[in-house]
C-alpha cells in the first residue's frame, strides 16, 4: 500500500499546489487587460473615467453584450452563430411594425394599422427570433449541418428577408414608452439597456453554473461522444443553445429599436464579429466546454472600452477595426498557448 | 560521466556496445519533479524494455530523448557524441524516432504520403508518385504490411497503423525507435506479429526501446530492462535473470502478491439480460463497419461474464448495441424477462444497463470539466432541486461516498477529470455508473493503460460489484485479465459467437483457440474487407 500512498502524495502535492502563477494569470488574463486598458486611457484622457463616459460605454456595450451572452451558449457547444446581425435586423423590423402598425404600406397590424404597445413589439421580436433560431438548430442537428455553414445561409436569409419587409425604408418615431427601453434612464444615471444586460448575464450565469441544463451545455461541449455514452440528448442541448441565442437576438433587436427610435434593414451589420469577439476575449473556448458568462461580460466591456479609448483619442474608425480584427487573433493565440501549457504540466 | 570513456563491458548489467547513454536526467515542471537523477541505457541491437506504473516518469524520459522537451540537468549520448535534442526533428535526423500511444498519422491521406510526408521524393516543386510508391513498398514488405501503398490510412486497421508509424521510422533511417505502449490496443495476435516485426529490426542492427504495462511481453521480446518508479531510477538488468515477480516488485515497491489469485465461481441469480440474435449488417454509409451475425448471449445477476475475442471480433459492437448506441437490424433484448428495445443509451440506462466505454478520454470523460460534473454528469436525477437546479450538497456528498467506496485519489472535487492518472480517471467512470445502481454493467477493457496497482484495484471493484449482485459484463483484449476476473467466458470472432466455456475449464491456449475458430489460428487477422 506504501507505493500508492507515495503516489497519491506526489500527484496531490502536484495538483493541489493550484496557486500557479500563470494559471492564475490565464485565468484573470481578460480582467486583468481590461484593468490595465482604463488605467491607461485614464492617463492619457482624464475625461474617459467620468461617470457620463463609464455609462455611456456600458449603455453601447448592452446590445452587443446581450447577444454575446447567447453567443456564449452557442460556443460552448463549439458551435457558432453567423446569422445574428441579419436576425436582429430582421427581428427589430418586427418589433417596429408591430408597434406602429404596419411596414410603409405594405402590410398593416392592429385596428386600422394603430399598432400595438411595446410590450407586444417585444414579444414579436423575441418570438421571430426564437423561431430562426428553431429552425438553424434543428438544421444543424437533423440535418447534420456544420454550424457555420447553416449559420451562414441565415445571415443573407435572414437579411434578405428584412430588407424585403421593411422595402428598403427605415421605420422610425416610437412612443416613448417603447424608446424608454433603450433610452431611458433609472436614478438618473443607470441607463435601462444596461440593467437589461446585466440583469440577462446574472441570469445566464445561474443557467450555466447551478442547472443541470448548464451542465449539459459544457459536456456537450467537451465531449459530444461521451455526453451521449452517458445518457444526455445532445441534438436536444446543440438545438437548444441556437434557440437560446435566438431569444437574445429578439431582445437585443427590440433594445436596439428603442436606443436608435427607428428599425431598419441594415441594423446590425457587422455584429457578429463584435459579438463572437466579445465571447472569444472573455476566455470561451472556440473548441467547445470552457468558459463562463463573466468572462463574455468583461470581454464585452473590454471591447467597449477599447473603442470608446480609440475615440476619445480621436483615432479613425477604420483603425479601430484594426485594432479589433488583431485582438481576436491574439486571444484565440493566448488560449491555445494556455492549453497547450496545461496539456504539458 | 566521470568515466565515459572507460570501455570496460566487465559489468554485465551493461550492454556490450551501448548506443544510447542517458544519465543523471531530472526535469521539473511547475510543482512536480517529473525526474530525478535517471539513467537509461541501451546497446546496439537490443530490445530494451522501460518499465514503470504510471506516473513513474517513463513518458517524460522518453519526451527528452526524443525532443519534445529539454533536461533541466543530465546528459545524452548518442553513438558516443553529447547530444541535446531541441525538437523532435533534431532527434529523427540523429536517427532517434518515438512512435507515440496516439499515433500521428493523417487518416485522409495514403500510407506512402503518410511514410514520406515532408521528405517525398521528386523534384523540389513536384512530388514522383512512382517513385514514392516503390519506395513505400520497399519499406512495407520488409515489416510485413501487405498493403497498396495508395490505400488510405483511414482504412486501415490500428495494426496496420502502426505498421505505418514503424514504415516512418524506418524511412527515416533510424538507429532507435521508441515505442510508447505500442501494443495495449492490439490483440494477441497482432501483438505476436508486432513482435516478429521489432525481431526483425533488432537483426539489422536496429534498437528498440519499448514501453509497455504487460510484462508477458518483456520475456517474450526484451534483452534488457529499465525500472523507474516515482521519477527516479530503480535498477536495470538482464531480463534472462529475472522473473515477473522481481519486476513487479521493482515497479511497485512492494510485493503484489499472486496478481491474479484463485477464486471459486460464485453462485449466481436468475438471468438478468437475455440477447437472442443480435444482428447488424453494414450498410453503405458505413461500409466499414464490423457486422454482428447472430449474437445471443445471456448474463447472470451476481455474474461476471467474459467477452473474449480479437480485435474486429465485434464485441464492443455487441456491447453498443445492447446499450442502445448503435442501431442493429434484428434480434432481441431481454432485462429480467422482459422484452425491451431502445432508441439511445438514455432508454438502456432507464432500464438499468450501463456501459463503461473502451475508449475513456474519447468516449467517456469530459477532460476540462470537474471530475465532480464527470462523475455526477448521468446521476442529475439524483441531485437536483425542483428537477432543473443542482444541489450542490447533495452532489458533494455524492462525490464523497464515491471516492471513498472507491478510494479515487484526488486533490479536491473541483479539480480538473484531466489531471488524474489513468487508474483514477477509469475510477471515475466506473463511480459515475455504479451511482446510478445499474442491474447489468457493461464494462469495455477495464484497465487499459492503467498501471498493475490501479489494475488490481479494478479487478476487486468488478468482483465486488457483480457480489452485490449486478451482472458484470467485461470485455478485453488481455486473457490474463479475462482468466482472473470472469466466472463464465464467451468467445467472438468476426461478428458471431464461437463458444462459452467456465472460467475453471479455460485457460489462455484454449481461449485462444475458440476466438480463431475454423479458419486455424491465422497469424495475421484479416482486417474488415
Amino acid at each position: 500500500m506504501t507505493i500508492a500512498k507515495t503516489n497519491a502524495k506526489l500527484g496531490e502535492a502536484g495538483e493541489a499546489r493550484g496557486v500557479d502563477v500563470f494559471g492564475f494569470v490565464a485565468r484573470f488574463a481578460p480582467t486583468i487587460f481590461l484593468l490595465v486598458l482604463m488605467a491607461m486611457f485614464a492617463i492619457i484622457e482624464p475625461r474617459f473615467l467620468s461617470s457620463i463616459n463609464l455609462f455611456n460605454v456600458m449603455r453601447q456595450v448592452s446590445i452587443t453584450g446581450l447577444l454575446a451572452i447567447g453567443m456564449t451558449f452557442v460556443i460552448l457547444t463549439a458551435g457558432i452563430d453567423l446569422s445574428i446581425g441579419s436576425l436582429v435586423a430582421l427581428c427589430g423590423l418586427v418589433a417596429a411594425a408591430v408597434a406602429k402598425g404596419g411596414l410603409q404600406d405594405r402590410f398593416t397590424v392592429g385596428e386600422g394599422g394603430l399598432g400595438y404597445g411595446w410590450g407586444l413589439a417585444a414579444l414579436a421580436a423575441i418570438a421571430v427570433g426564437l423561431a430562426c433560431g428553431y429552425l438553424q438548430g434543428l438544421a444543424i442537428t437533423r440535418l447534420k449541418v456544420p454550424p457555420f455553414v447553416v449559420t451562414l445561409g441565415g445571415m443573407s436569409a435572414f437579411r434578405g428577408a428584412a430588407l424585403l419587409s421593411a422595402a428598403g425604408g427605415p421605420i422610425s418615431g416610437f412612443e416613448p414608452s417603447f424608446t424608454w427601453w433603450g433610452q431611458g434612464k433609472i436614478a438618473q444615471q443607470v441607463p435601462v439597456p444596461v440593467i437589461i444586460f446585466l440583469s440577462a448575464a446574472i441570469l445566464a450565469h445561474v443557467v450555466l453554473r447551478y442547472t443541470r441544463y448548464g451542465r449539459q451545455v459544457y459536456a456537450v461541449g467537451g465531449n459530444p461522444e461521451a455526453a451521449r455514452l452517458s445518457g444526455l440528448n445532445v441534438n436536444r442541448v446543440i438545438a437548444s443553445v441556437y434557440v437560446i441565442m435566438g431569444f437574445f437576438a429578439g431582445l437585443g433587436s427590440f433594445v436596439l429599436a428603442a436606443r436608435l427610435n427607428s428599425a431598419e434593414a441594415v441594423a446590425g451589420t457587422g455584429y457578429e464579429l463584435t459579438v463572437i469577439a466579445s465571447v472569444v476575449i472573455g476566455g470561451t473556448s472556440l473548441f467547445g466546454g470552457a468558459g463562463t458568462i463573466f468572462g463574455t461580460v468583461i470581454g464585452s466591456i473590454l471591447i467597449g472600452v477599447l473603442l470608446n479609448g480609440l475615440v476619445l483619442m480621436n483615432v479613425s474608425s477604420y483603425i479601430q477595426q484594426i485594432v479589433i480584427g488583431v485582438i481576436i487573433v491574439l486571444a484565440v493565440a493566448f488560449d491555445t498557448f494556455a492549453k497547450s501549457r496545461r496539456r504539458r504540466i | 560521466m566521470i568515466a565515459a570513456a572507460a570501455t570496460a563491458p566487465s559489468d554485465d548489467r551493461k550492454p556490450e556496445r551501448s548506443i544510447l547513454k542517458m544519465s543523471g536526467v531530472s526535469k521539473r515542471f511547475p510543482g512536480v519533479l517529473a525526474l530525478e537523477d535517471v539513467h537509461l541505457e541501451v546497446g546496439q541491437a537490443e530490445i530494451h524494455a522501460l518499465l514503470g506504473e504510471n506516473g513513474a516518469g517513463k513518458s517524460t524520459l522518453l519526451k527528452i530523448l526524443s525532443g519534445a522537451h529539454s533536461a533541466d540537468s543530465g546528459t545524452i549520448e548518442l553513438f558516443g557524441e553529447p547530444v541535446a535534442f531541441a525538437t523532435p526533428h533534431d532527434a529523427q535526423r540523429a536517427g532517434v524516432v518515438t512512435i507515440y500511444q496516439e499515433f500521428t498519422l493523417a487518416p485522409d491521406m495514403s500510407i506512402a504520403e503518410n511514410v514520406f510526408i515532408g521528405r517525398e521524393p521528386g523534384s523540389k516543386l513536384f512530388v514522383s508518385w512512382r517513385k514514392l510508391a516503390a519506395e513505400t513498398r520497399a519499406i512495407t514488405d520488409r515489416i510485413g504490411l501487405r498493403r497498396d501503398p495508395m490505400t488510405l490510412v483511414r482504412d486501415l486497421s490500428v495494426a496496420e497503423q502502426q505498421l505505418v508509424e514503424i514504415a516512418r521510422a524506418l524511412s527515416m533511417r533510424s538507429r532507435l525507435i521508441v515505442m510508447d505502449e505500442p501494443t495495449s490496443a492490439l490483440s494477441e495476435a497482432e501483438v505476436a506479429n508486432l513482435a516478429s516485426i521489432i525481431r526483425t529490426l533488432k537483426s539489422e542492427g536496429l534498437s528498440v526501446i519499448f514501453v509497455t504495462h504487460r510484462l508477458e511481453e518483456v520475456f517474450r521480446l526484451c534483452e534488457r530492462f529499465t525500472v523507474l518508479r516515482d521519477g527516479r531510477f530503480v535498477g536495470s538488468g538482464r531480463v534472462a535473470e529475472t522473473n515477473v515477480d522481481a519486476i513487479i516488485r521493482m515497479m511497485v515497491g512492494r510485493d503484489v502478491g499472486a496478481l491474479y489469485g484463485i477464486r471459486p465461481i460464485p453462485e449466481h441469480g436468475g438471468v438478468a439480460l437475455e440477447v437472442k440474435g443480435l444482428t447488424r449488417r453494414r450498410t453503405a454509409r458505413d461500409p466499414h463497419a464490423i457486422e454482428l451475425i447472430d449474437v445471443s448471449l445471456r448474463a447472470h445477476k451476481g455474474e461476471i461474464l467474459g467477452l473474449a475475442g480479437l480485435v474486429g471480433a465485434g464485441r464492443t459492437e455487441t456491447a453498443r448495441a445492447i446499450f442502445g448506441a448503435d442501431r442493429f437490424d434484428a434480434g432481441s433484448i431481454a432485462i429480467e424477462g422482459e422484452p425491451v428495445s431502445f432508441l439511445g443509451p438514455s432508454d438502456a440506462m432507464a432500464c438499468g444497463i450501463g456501459l463503461v466505454p473502451e475508449d475513456r478520454k474519447k468516449q467517456a470523460l469530459f477532460l476540462r470539466l470537474a471530475i465532480r460534473t464527470n462523475l455526477t454528469i448521468a446521476a442529475h436525477d439524483q441531485i437536483s432541486r425542483l428537477g432543473i437546479f443542482i444541489d450542490e450538497r447533495k452532489e458533494g456528498r455524492l462525490v464523497d461516498e464515491y471516492k471513498r467506496l472507491l478510494s479515487i485519489r484526488m486533490a479536491s472535487p473541483d479539480q480538473a477529470v484531466g489531471n488524474l492518472s489513468g487508474g483514477n480517471q477509469q475510477k471515475v467512470v466506473l463511480a459515475r455508473w455504479l451511482a446510478l445502481r445499474p442491474k447489468i454493467l457493461i464494462v469495455d477493457e477495464p484497465t487499459r493503460g492503467i498501471d498493475i496497482g490501479s489494475k488490481v484495484e479494478v479487478h476487486n471493484l468488478l468482483i465486488e460489484m457483480a457480489k452485490s449482485g449486478i451482472a458484470v459484463i467485461v470485455i478485453s483484449s488481455e486473457l490474463p485479465e479475462i482468466l482472473a476476473v470472469c466466472d463464465r467466458i464467451v468467445t467472438m470472432r468476426e461478428g458471431r459467437v464461437t463458444g462459452e466455456i467456465a472460467r475453471t475449464a479455460a485457460t489462455q491456449e484454449i481461449l485462444m483457440s475458440m476466438m480463431t475458430a475454423h479458419e486455424g489460428a491465422a497469424d495475421r487477422p484479416a482486417s474488415t474487407h
